[in-house]
């Protein structure tokens, strides 16, 4: 498969007393007709890298590519790139029409087409109606339909989308949710979207890069960054993790035995490049492990607060040497109450559910 | 009850009047009633010590435009009124446009510099309205004048042989006009300026425009109320400058601020100053209306 993007050890320092290093010697490859997220907390370094990639900022050194160009020197007004920016940015000189044929304009293509074009678009994001009306008679959402129409007129070879949905309110962001996924599959443009919210990257994306502090801390696939986080970070920005120590007992291909507190041992993921000895971190999913009577489990414990959150219920459980531990389970129908707060429990979870953490 | 609610709102409008007040005597005091008195006068016959005499006469009218052959009487336009209102237009406009053409890079440069700098910049762009005008008119005669500095290192370095005659030209009004009312054009084009959500540059570099286009089809459009703003400052105290021509014209290259003087001084004809005030006036307006007519029909096409 071709690469759409291609990072090598990609560096961004910002003058200053003293310098910021906004991106630190980051690597990646994003594939052509990839929906892929940089994820990271405000600070992280991932709209650097997208604004480094749109050539709105030069690197202080690395290399770039697209479709295997290499386009550091290359302003962005020749980058076959469109981008969606967060605040859409839409020009409030012009009408919705304009606005989306601006970038058609200026590649100066024919009228006919431009027209025709235009038109494809606002069908596609349904703002037909709304062609001649001013940017700032429209609501939020229409801004973002129009943004979006407007980046993608061009047809770009890749989308660059900046926390786009972020301004949006609730039940406008799930529906844009799926609206971008559907736009990414039907036109097979390569997107690469920029977001802090982890439940944005995880319905949306084919992969996803977690980032901290100007660093990729893990790239894989939705499932593979929720239920195998790499490290700690990682484990903690996305989703609740109840984190565990145990012993390293042996290898065996991925995997590794592990000793946990309570003396029980079980086998847990283990990352490529993490410790093969000594004391390590577990992680573990609230809801990959269930509650049971005493004795029974890995783990024991006392029960302590129960929060019902509607569709699940929450369970702390205080673990016999001392770390906290919350389970999460679904609620049915037809559930009753089990236990009840400071009885004395179990806990118990399958082989391969837990992750040692690479730190 | 009613009588409570009258009375709050008799309160409130009394309120609303005495904050009008100061604006109100201001403008009836400084503006209408100057400019009444001008009226009057344009319509009087002059005095023959200046002044006027309350006899109606619109012989002062006649004159802005026409004269009449102190031999044969015979009436023909009056060339030196209407070369003068004509230089004082061509000044104005080139005025205004060369302080569009140095303003705004200026205020461009200013507003894409951190926040913590503009302030400096802005003071640097201020810092000339500290010393008065005439001085500042002199220090300029000083520098073009022919044994001035320009001249004498010109000279010295080789590069002429005899000095270049700039003082007391058009040249050094236009000269004088930009430097006295360049801040007028950077203080309005900064301020629409700073209010330029720059995300919009970025979004039509993005879309394929170039620099030019992005400056023509994005950040023109966008600062034009602060290009139209400063035009006008620029223009309308140019049309009626007084000092600048005076000094930097040497009183051969008069403007209309100049013959109004002569007229109401050695003259002594009021009332053909007063109706000159009032063509100046009138000219002003007719100027200005048609600017915003002219960009605002620009406004329908686009928008």
């Amino acid at each position: 498969m071709t690469a759409a993007i291609s990072v090598r050890n990609l560096r961004k320092t910002y003058a200053g007393q003293p310098p910021v290093v906004a991106l630190k010697d980051a690597s990646l490859t994003i594939n052509d007709n990839e929906f892929f997220t940089l994820l990271g907390p405000s600070g992280c370094g991932k709209t650097t890298l997208l604004r480094l990639i749109a050539g709105f900022e030069s690197p202080t050194s690395g290399a770039l590519e697209m479709f295997g160009e290499d386009i550091v020197n290359l302003p962005p007004y020749k980058r076959p790139v469109n981008t969606v920016f967060q605040s859409y940015a839409l020009f409030p000189h012009l009408t919705v029409a304009q606005n989306i044929s601006f970038g058609l304009e200026m590649l100066g293509k024919p009228k006919a087409e431009i027209k025709a074009t235009v038109g494809e678009m606002m069908e596609l994001v349904q703002m037909t109606a709304m062609a001649d009306r001013q940017t700032s008679q429209i609501s939020g959402g229409q801004q973002q339909r129009v943004a979006l129409a407007r980046a993608l007129a061009p047809k770009p070879k890749v989308l660059l989308l900046d926390e786009p949905l972020s301004a949006l309110d609730f039940k406008l962001r799930k529906e844009m949710q799926l609206e971008l996924k559907r736009l990414q599959t039907e036109t097979g443009i390569t997107f690469i979207f920029v977001t802090h919210d982890q439940e944005e990257a995880l319905t949306m994306s084919d992969r996803i890069a977690v980032m901290e502090a100007g660093t990729i801390r893990q790239i894989g696939g939705p499932r593979d960054i929720y239920d195998h986080p790499a490290e700690r970070f990682v484990a903690d920005f996305i989703g609740d993790t109840n984190f565990l120590p145990a012993e390293f007992i042996a290898a065996k291909g991925g995997q590794a035995e592990v000793r946990l507190a309570s003396g029980q041992t079980t086998t847990a993921r283990a990352p490529e490049d993490g410790a093969t000895s000594g004391k390590v971190t577990l992680a573990i999913r609230p809801e990959h492990a269930s509650l049971v009577s005493e004795g029974e489990g890995m783990l024991a414990g006392t029960l302590g607060n129960i929060v019902y959150f509607g569709t699940d219920t929450h369970f702390h459980v205080q673990l016999d040497d001392g770390t906290a531990f919350v389970l999460r389970q679904q609620n049915t129908p037809d559930a009753t109450a089990r236990f009840e707060s400071g009885a004395r429990v179990g806990v118990k979870f399958g082989a391969d559910v837990a992750q040692v953490l690479r730190d | 009850m009613a009588d409570l609610s009258q009375r709050v709102e008799k309160r409130a409008a009394r309120v609303r009047w005495m904050l009008l007040a100061p604006a109100l005597v201001i403008l009836l005091f400084a503006a209408s009633g100057p400019l009444l008195i001008t009226l009057v006068y344009s319509f009087l016959s002059p005095g023959d010590y200046g002044g006027v005499v309350w006899t109606f006469s619109t012989d002062a009218w006649f004159n802005v435009v026409m004269q009449r052959d102190i031999f044969d009487e015979t009436l023909s336009f009056s060339d030196a009124h209407l070369s003068i209102f004509w230089r004082s237009v061509k000044l104005s406009l080139i005025t205004t446009l060369i302080c569009i053409f140095f303003g705004f890079p200026t205020a461009y440069f200013i507003a894409t510099r951190p926040k913590s700098q503009r302030d400096f910049w802005m003071l640097l762009i201020i810092i000339p309205f500290w010393t008065n005008l005439l001085i500042r008119t002199f220090a300029i005669v000083e520098l073009i004048r022919n044994e001035g500095t320009l001249n004498t290192i010109l000279m010295a370095l080789g590069v002429i042989s005899a000095p270049i005659q700039m003082l007391y030209t058009e040249f050094s009004i236009a000269l004088g006009m930009v430097y006295v009312y360049l801040p007028l054009m950077v203080l309005p084009l900064y301020a629409s300026m700073e209010r330029l959500d720059f995300s919009l540059v970025e979004a039509g570099y993005d879309l394929y425009a170039t620099r030019l286009q992005v400056l023509r089809r994005v950040i023109l459009p966008l600062v034009k109320p602060g290009v139209i703003a400063g035009s006008i400052l620029v223009f309308v105290p140019s049309l009626g400058a007084y000092v600048t021509p005076r000094v930097m014209g040497g009183g051969n290259q008069l403007m209309i601020g100049n013959l109004i003087e002569l007229q109401f001084g050695q003259g002594r004809n009021w009332p053909l100053g007063a109706a000159l005030s009032i063509t100046l006036l009138a000219i002003v307006m007719i100027a200005l209306m048609s600017y915003v007519r002219a960009v605002g029909n620009e406004d329908v096409k686009h928008g």
